[in-house]
């Protein structure tokens, strides 16, 4: 993912673009487009990410608007779940003649 | 004139705005204002050309002369060509190419509209694909339009003189000619009367919106209906068909 926030003024700030590829799934992060208004950035997604029919819905946020983890903290973050396997449904083992868990 | 001789000729008209706007949009390809708008431009110029395609494949097969869309665009001299003089207009700046953009698919949505239920089942089909494009043009053109008409002072100035210098060409739009009459009558084609009343009302909207003045109704420029065109044509021709024109049934 782009930076947000480092536009100089003679810039168009720079939107994060999420494209739902069919109807039942979520949308996914396609890429960012830079535009001046939210309606251009709308316009610009749809040209640059679904020109090739990969979409029936797009979001798009203002990249600056976007709270993302910083990298220093992963290892506090998302290591502590590394060892804990208990928290797969797959640790467990079914009991005997138990249908349809 | 036969009904099928009009048809013919208005399909190729339809085909000549097409692949003219085409490519003067595509002149713009790697000198956009933006990446982003720049791929706006190509897709547009690519869905004009599309349109082109499928306007002239009709016409060649209503005229049963063997020729192909490729003679069409290709082969042709300049006053065989019946687009209309707005759209072979120069680019200039980016401002000129978004007015000329609105004054033609504002028209050429409520053309196409009125086609989708018209005679021809072939030039129905092609209406109605096209139509769905269009609304998207005018949607993306039209809030350039006020972004920049509603925006700097200069943005603003630079604009409105665009719309000045453009004005000329918009009564050629409504100025229908036999052609244009056999349709309406033998294929239930588009009325220009009553498009014109709906195309100024829906321009009158949009540049109050866009806080632009529409001009004054002066003297109008027309004649691409009958071949006789802008002194910018032969040029954008000669550039559109030199690879034909050199190398003959080149091909790859």
């Amino acid at each position: 993912m782009s930076q947000g926030n480092t536009m100089d003024d003679n810039e168009w700030p720079l939107y994060e673009v999420f494209i739902r590829s069919r109807a039942g799934l979520s949308h996914r992060h396609a890429g960012s487009v830079h535009a001046a208004d939210s309606q251009m950035a709308l316009d610009h997604a749809r040209d640059v990410y679904t020109r090739r029919n990969e979409g029936v819905s797009i979001w798009v946020v203002k990249s600056s608007e976007i709270i993302a983890s910083d990298p220093a903290d992963a290892s506090a973050f998302f290591e502590p779940a590394a060892d804990k396997i208990y928290r797969h449904p797959t640790f467990y083992e079914i009991p005997e003649g138990v249908e349809n868990l | 004139m036969t009904s099928d001789q009009a048809l013919t000729r208005y399909l190729l008209r339809l085909g000549d705005n097409a692949l003219i706007l085409a490519q003067r949009l595509s002149e713009l390809v790697a000198s956009g204002p933006e990446l982003e708008e720049e791929l706006a431009t190509a897709n547009f110029a690519l869905d004009y050309l599309g349109q082109a395609r499928m306007f002239y494949s009709r016409a060649c097969e209503l005229e049963g002369a063997g020729r192909t869309e490729d003679d069409m665009a290709f082969l042709r001299g300049e006053r065989e060509f019946e687009n209309l003089l707005l759209l072979e207009q120069p680019n200039h700046h980016f401002g000129d190419t978004i007015v000329r953009q609105v004054l033609f698919d504002s028209f050429y949505l409520l053309q196409l509209e009125a086609l989708i239920n018209c005679g021809d089942q072939g030039l129905a089909d092609i209406a109605a694909r096209a139509h769905k494009e269009i609304r998207y043009h005018l949607r993306h053109s039209s809030q350039w339009l006020v972004r920049l008409g509603d925006g700097t002072d200069k943005s603003h100035a630079r604009v409105q003189e665009s719309l000045h210098r453009l004005w000329r060409y918009s009564g050629e739009l409504f100025d229908g000619d036999a052609v244009d009459e056999i349709l309406r009558q033998e294929f239930n084609g588009p009325d220009l009367v009553s498009i014109r009343e709906q195309w100024r009302a829906g321009l009158q909207t949009l540049l109050a919106t866009a806080t632009l003045t529409v001009p004054e109704d002066q003297w109008m420029d027309s004649g691409g209906r009958q071949g006789r065109h802008t002194e910018h044509f032969g040029y954008l021709l000669a550039e559109m068909q030199y690879l034909q024109r050199s190398f003959p049934g080149a091909s790859w």
